[in-house]
């Protein structure tokens, strides 16, 4: 062996793998769009009166028991989304805790649940595509038949949805799947999501992003004190009622964040107060698909390496096997 | 009080002695008193000496005293009528024309200072009051003398207590509450449209046996009654918290028994109380809410009257801090005593094991010099 | 004619029946694992997916195991063949890390029973890092096993297998040697995806692969000091203190580089400061690079870097770096807000105790059996 030899081959290799990085299957990729039949929910958390009607439909819909804390059992007493918990309403609180919507001395609430991300963590790093975007509603389920429960979806998710039911030999993923999972299907027979159906105060909404996206940006663009005729269930619905609209804050979470959501809230608070993470508009998939795509794009790279490594090999072991090494000599 | 005299009033009154200690035990229980204070209460409403009121009515629909007439323990309106000395009620009053303002006048100056004023109706104030009048005197003028003499003022029903119906929308006649038109006074409230008539009795007998007012709340309505939210105490709750909401009247939900919220009930933000002591009488879920209308809010200032019917209730119960978590509940167990000397000890097997292979090796390195140097 | 024996002696010493009784503490809380779920052993919630069994035993493990990885690129690649005597046991040593890695993956793995669909194709997420670094380590483990047969057949005198098998063993060399290159740089990869739940002093998205793959080399160099140490020691075999100084160049190089890059990167994203900050992710941090730093000086010095001793401290020092640095970035350094924490539990701790026992257990077997260690020609002394 020789320096020259090595060179040549490992110019080789290097060659393969810039000119992988430039073919059409490796290149840097963006954020995934959106489709145009992706549907969601909107979450006004001014309207929302922290009544949980939609935490306990969801426990009805999916059929999860209620959470016990300290061998209390009269009533549901979830703190956290958990593997029996898809939906759950939590309260900001600030001194006083009088106004709602007050930033201070005020209160708000927050509904949490899968946000189903138009280009979604889970979706991208789940080794056994287990995690399933529609492409078409752009809702993202999950299947436990495929899944090997690495939990590698719980930490790439940047709002702690899916969640593993680790008090059971036999656990599974649960998450939010919009009420339209196998043996469910409310969307498919035109229904809306069980948290949808019971809200009462239209706090929480079904529609199309597009229409749900629209409808945010007219409530953020109305004057405070102004009446308004919220809708409830679905934005074309024939009930909803009238109410002076609050001081919204003036930011859509979900229309830009980690490339869009499919679940987006307004509020009348800075959306990290409600514990919404402060995300870039790039999504974290896309950051790590392009850099696995570069790396292995068309799987060029890594043949053109073992094309070297291989020759290397076949060299220095027949080396070894007449004789001994003419380098060290030392053994 | 002995037996022979509870037995005349008994008589007096067309009850049983029996009857008549269960009512002043009731009402003492309304009002949250101990059980003594029924009898002590018997024996107020027994004695000779009873206390004057003067009623004056303003714009009112009459409803209050219908309300009142219809309290139904052992004919109530017997009881009342001979408990109290009722000198001057625009309804109920014997005389008439100027015989009645005479008897009215006669009776403040008697009991100057004693008596007690109760007002229904919203007061008119626009254009000198001349939108209720009363031999030839604006009411305005009637409420303002009346309550010069007056020991305790009640305003009865929401329009006595804030305006209620005159006041609604564009309020021609420019009708106010009494407590608006009597600076400086405390008005005791018991409004409702019509106001359960236990809280206005309860509050009298109250007032009669001890000499006192109830607890007030910030609207100055008694606490006892109305300390409470409607939500609270609906027979309706459990649906509204599992979310199973009637959207039109006479729908499924609807004839199901369904939470009223989405038709706009009010109760998430009126407090009253009632869905414990109902209406009537008759038990069986008699008042509003139980028998499918949304509660309207006629006992809570900004609501009743002014809200529209169908629009939804600010809920007032969950504002926290209730039992909501909170935006970041800490989940997951901190560093334990055992897993943190555990790990210590794999540090230390680790170090340690290091220190000693470093030694020995210091030995070998020793070994290798040597005998490096004796080549 | 082979360049290896067996090492003899006594296999029931103290030590080994020790390490057995932690092996079977071990597999005792595994079957509570098994039966009642991975709650009740672990401290894992659900803003923690992964705990020490993903990062000890799989991360930091395999990075342990790289041994026989970076052995094979210099014997075989960069053909200095006078590191000969070193591979097969840092083979046996990789064989066994990889292996109980993936054992680590499996007690871990939350729904094991579907694992055979990692290998379906039609399951398969090109997209998922974690994809490559399941097939890749299997792989590997695998190819590992193929490399380390000839101890097995020199062992039972299958002299005409050997021969038979070293004719093709250097496709498995060459794959041996591309498969970590992929899954070592991998597993720095995985947590680009968690994006702003890893600390800002570890979250170097594009150059996670680079920095991975960095430290797992520098590993493997300094395990198989340090297990040369240790059997010069423990197992009394002769010090290999000479073979050990000519890595000196490539670690220092390494060394360097990796923190050329590290720098560099927490420069160019304007996030050292954090560093500073008194928490205890930058006092982490700082504790992390002194660990990468302090081999350094000792690797540079003339006087120092002769002596074996010396040679070892460097090596534990940038073993604890690396280590260090995968724990920093997968657990001091990762938090995923909304309130959760995670510390490992006790029976968690344990059963990673017990693997890395069952580890030890399977090496000490193997040397005192089977023809791994080298034979002393040079330094053949009386302990022979």
């Amino acid at each position: 062996m020789n320096r020259r030899d090595f060179l040549k081959v490992a110019g080789s290799g290097a060659l393969i793998a810039s000119t992988s990085t430039t073919s059409p299957s490796a290149q840097a990729r963006g954020n995934l769009e959106v489709s145009s039949e992706a549907v969601g929910m909107l979450y006004d958390s001014t309207l929302c009166i922290g009544c949980r009607a939609c935490v306990y439909k969801c426990k009805e819909v999916n059929d999860m028991p209620a959470v016990e804390r300290d061998g209390e059992v009269q009533w549901d007493q979830a703190e956290e989304l958990s593997g029996d918990t898809l939906n759950i309403i939590k309260a900001y609180k600030h001194g006083s805790a009088e106004t709602k919507n007050s930033a201070e001395d005020g209160f708000a609430f927050i509904k949490r649940n899968c946000m189903h991300c138009v280009d979604a963590g889970c979706v991208s790093v789940c080794p056994v595509s287990a995690m399933i975007k529609d492409p078409k509603t752009g809702i993202v389920s999950h299947d436990p038949d495929a899944c090997i429960g690495c939990r590698y979806c719980v930490g790439a998710c940047p709002y702690n949805v899916p969640k593993y039911e680790f008090d059971d030999a036999f656990g599974q993923i649960q998450k939010c799947q919009l009420c339209n999972q196998k043996g469910v299907e409310r969307l498919d027979k035109g229904m809306n999501p069980g948290c949808v159906e019971v809200c009462p105060t239209g706090a929480n909404i079904y529609g199309t992003r597009e229409e749900l996206l629209q409808e945010a940006k007219r409530r953020l663009a109305l004057k405070p004190g102004e009446d308004y005729t919220y809708p409830l269930e679905r934005i074309s619905s024939t009930y909803g009622h009238v109410k002076a609209a609050p001081d919204y804050t003036q930011h859509v979470f979900g229309e830009h964040e980690g490339g869009g959501t499919q679940v987006m809230v307004i509020a009348g608070m800075e959306h990290t107060k409600l514990g919404l993470p402060d995300l870039p508009d790039r999504s974290y998939a896309s950051v790590s698909e392009t850099v696995q795509h570069t790396i292995y794009g068309g799987m060029l790279a890594p043949a053109g390496v073992l094309a070297g490594l291989l020759y290397f090999a076949r060299r220095n072991t027949s080396d070894e096997n007449s004789g001994d090494d003419n380098e060290g000599g030392e053994s | 009080m002995n037996n022979n005299e509870l037995q005349q009033v008994a008589e007096r009154l067309g009850v049983s002695r029996r009857s008549f200690m269960k009512f002043c035990t009731g009402v003492a229980a309304t009002l949250g008193l101990s059980a003594t204070a029924g009898a002590q209460m018997a024996h107020a409403i027994s004695s000779p000496r009873r206390p004057t009121v003067i009623w004056l009515s303003a714009q009112e629909c009459t409803g209050c005293t219908e309300s009142l007439l219809r309290s139904n323990h052992p004919s109530l309106e017997h009881l009342i009528l001979d408990l109290i000395s009722l000198d001057y009620s625009e309804t109920l009053s014997t005389p008439a024309g100027h015989a009645a303002e005479a008897t009215k006048q006669q009776s403040m100056k008697d009991n100057w200072g004693k008596y007690i004023l109760v007002v229904d109706g919203a007061i008119p104030t626009k254009d000198g009051g001349i939108y209720c009048k009363v031999a030839g005197r604006t009411i305005l003028e009637h409420v303002q003398e009346a309550a010069e003499g007056a020991a305790a003022i009640i305003s009865i029903g929401s329009c006595a207590s804030w305006g209620g119906i005159p006041s609604a929308g564009i309020n021609p006649t420019g009708a106010k509450g009494v407590d608006e038109v009597l600076p400086g006074k405390t008005i005791l409230n018991i409004p409702g449209c019509p106001p359960n008539p236990y809280n206005f009795l309860a509050t009298v007998l109250q007032f009669v046996t001890f000499g006192t007012l109830p607890e007030l709340d910030h609207l100055n309505r008694p606490k006892f009654a109305y300390g409470r939210l409607i939500h609270e105490n609906c027979e309706r709750r459990p649906h509204f918290d599992a979310g199973r909401f009637a959207l039109e009247f006479g729908d499924e939900g609807h004839k199901q028994g369904f939470c009223l919220y989405k038709l706009g009930c009010k109760g998430p933000e009126t407090y009253a109380n009632c869905p414990s002591i109902e209406f009537g009488d008759v038990g069986g879920g008699a008042w509003p809410v139980g028998v499918g209308h949304p509660c309207f809010g006629c006992t809570e200032k900004g609501v009743g009257f002014e809200k529209g019917i169908h629009q939804l209730a600010d809920v007032k119960t969950v504002t926290p801090p209730t039992t909501f978590p909170g935006i970041a509940e800490p989940v997951g167990d901190g560093v334990t005593p055992g897993a943190a000397a555990l790990l210590g000890a794999v540090g230390g097997a680790v170090l340690g094991a290091t220190a000693m292979a470093v030694k020995q090796l210091g030995k070998l390195d020793a070994e290798e010099q040597t005998s490096e140097s004796n080549q | 004619m082979s360049h290896h024996q067996p090492i003899g002696g006594r296999l029931l010493t103290l030590p080994f029946l020790f390490l057995s009784a932690l092996a079977l503490i071990a597999i005792y809380i595994l079957i509570e694992r098994f039966t009642t779920g991975l709650g009740a052993v672990t401290a894992l919630n659900d803003g923690f997916p992964w705990g020490i069994w993903v990062v000890y035993d799989i991360v930091v493990g395999t990075a342990f195991a790289c041994g026989g990885y970076v052995l094979a690129l210099t014997v075989y690649i960069a053909n200095k063949g006078k590191y000969h005597p070193l591979v097969r046991p840092a083979l046996l040593a990789s064989l066994f890390g990889y292996s109980l890695g993936g054992l680590g993956a499996v007690i871990d793995m939350g729904r094991y029973w579907n694992f055979y669909q990692m290998f379906n194709p039609g399951q398969m997420n090109f997209n998922s890092v974690m994809l490559e670094v399941g097939l890749c380590v299997s792989a590997y483990s695998l190819v590992l096993m193929i490399e380390f047969l000839p101890v097995i057949f020199e062992k039972f005198r299958a002299h005409e297998w050997k021969a038979r098998l070293e004719k093709v063993l250097f496709i498995f060399i060459a794959i041996g040697v591309l498969l970590p290159t992929m899954h070592q740089s991998s597993l720095g990869s995985l947590l680009i995806a968690m994006g702003g739940k890893v600390h800002p002093l570890w979250q170097s998205a594009h150059l996670m692969p680079v920095l991975a793959l960095t430290t797992a080399i520098l590993m493997g160099f300094c395990i198989v000091i340090f297990e040369g140490s240790m059997a010069a020691v423990g197992l009394r075999q002769p010090s290999e203190t000479h073979m050990h100084r000519g890595l000196i160049k490539v670690i220092s190089g390494l060394v360097l580089a990796y923190l050329v890059v590290r720098l560099g990167d927490l420069l160019m994203r304007g996030v050292l400061g954090y560093a500073f900050d008194g928490s205890l992710q930058g006092n982490m941090f700082l504790l992390e690079t002194t660990l990468f730093v302090l081999p350094l000086a000792i690797l540079t010095n003339k006087g120092w870097n002769r002596q074996g001793r010396f040679l070892l401290i460097a090596a534990v020092s940038l073993l604890l770096a690396g280590a260090l640095y995968r724990f920093n970035a997968f657990l001091i350094g990762f938090d995923p807000g909304d309130g959760y924490i995670y510390f490992p539990s006790v029976k968690e701790i344990l059963v990673t105790i017990g693997v890395v026992a069952i580890e030890i257990l399977g090496y000490l077997f193997f040397v005192r059996l089977f023809p791994v260690m080298p034979k002393h020609a040079v330094h053949g002394t009386a302990q022979a």
